[in-house]
């Protein structure tokens, strides 16, 4: 039998200010992408239809940037780490 | 000259490489492979928790590209994440540069060869591609405006004033075999 770990208070300072807001992965422009990849990227890494994901490719490439995804800091997190992976330029931010 | 990638059986995509060609992909995804090798310096500790020991952004233009900072307007949570997660995605991404590299003979014959690759084998090389490409286009500068000169130096025009116009080539290539890539495993 093992003692159970001592639960570690997260100090308040780390704590959201404002956790009822959510939080939105954006993925900007780039010359070097291409306009074909990045649609698939959104297909494969969010399971977006065709036409949701070719229209959000055209908003990065038109406008310069769009929102891709949004959910808690710790969902947008992980979908920045695999945008990452597959080498679009992606960051998150509160709404 | 290669006519990039096509769906083959059983869900696999396969190329037709030039020697020459061959030699290309090989020659670039080393080069990405050298430049996501691990820091030279890296904690045992740190190593062992999954703690990275970068947390600064990269001061090369290529590497943060590669790396690009995750909060755009928070430096302090950008370097937190990065130290919790930079050295997963360098793993990541020696892994698709060597499965590329594994992938290619390294002796072709004149007469070419022939890549196949099973689907993740296929996604491999489509993000491995992509961070070449990354990398030879940070290097170029390569802008919007850059598109044209790679068109007409694919289409075989001369003289299209550009300092890097071999690089540029190679790059507008490289662009085409991606997108043979994407529309192969998406079976069009």
């Amino acid at each position: 039998m093992t003692t159970a770990p001592v639960e570690l208070e997260r100090p308040e300072t780390d704590q959201d200010p404002r956790p009822d807001l959510p939080w939105v992965t954006i993925v900007w422009n780039d010359p070097v992408n291409l306009m074909s990849y990045v649609t698939y990227v959104f297909q494969t890494v969010f399971g977006y239809s065709k036409a949701k994901a070719n229209k959000l490719m055209l908003d990065v490439h038109h406008k310069g940037r769009a929102v891709v995804s949004s959910g808690s800091r710790e969902e947008m997190e992980r979908d920045v780490s695999i945008l990452h992976e597959y080498g679009l330029w992606a960051t998150l931010q509160q709404d | 000259m290669t006519n990039g990638f096509r769906r083959g059986a059983k869900g696999a995509v396969l190329i037709d490489l030039t020697a020459d060609e061959a030699a290309v992909l090989r020659s670039m995804a080393a080069l990405v492979l050298e430049l996501v090798e691990e820091p030279e310096e890296q904690d045992e500790f740190a190593t062992m928790v999954g703690i990275g020991t970068s947390s600064e952004p990269h001061e090369d233009p290529v590497l943060a590209r590669l790396f690009p900072d995750a909060y755009g307007d928070d430096a302090k949570a950008a370097s937190d994440f990065r130290r919790y997660t930079e050295d997963e995605l360098r793993r990541h991404k020696r892994e698709n540069a060597q499965t590329m590299l594994e992938s290619i003979p390294a002796e072709v014959p004149r007469t070419g060869c022939r890549v196949e690759l099973d689907l993740a084998d296929a996604h491999a090389w489509l993000k491995g591609l992509n961070d070449v490409r990354l990398a030879l286009g940070t290097r170029l500068g390569v802008s919007e405006e850059t598109d044209q000169d790679v068109d007409a130096l694919l289409s075989g025009a001369r003289g299209v004033d550009h300092p890097d116009a071999a690089a540029l080539h190679i790059f507008g290539w490289l662009g085409g075999v991606q997108e043979s890539l994407v529309l192969a495993i998406q079976g069009e």
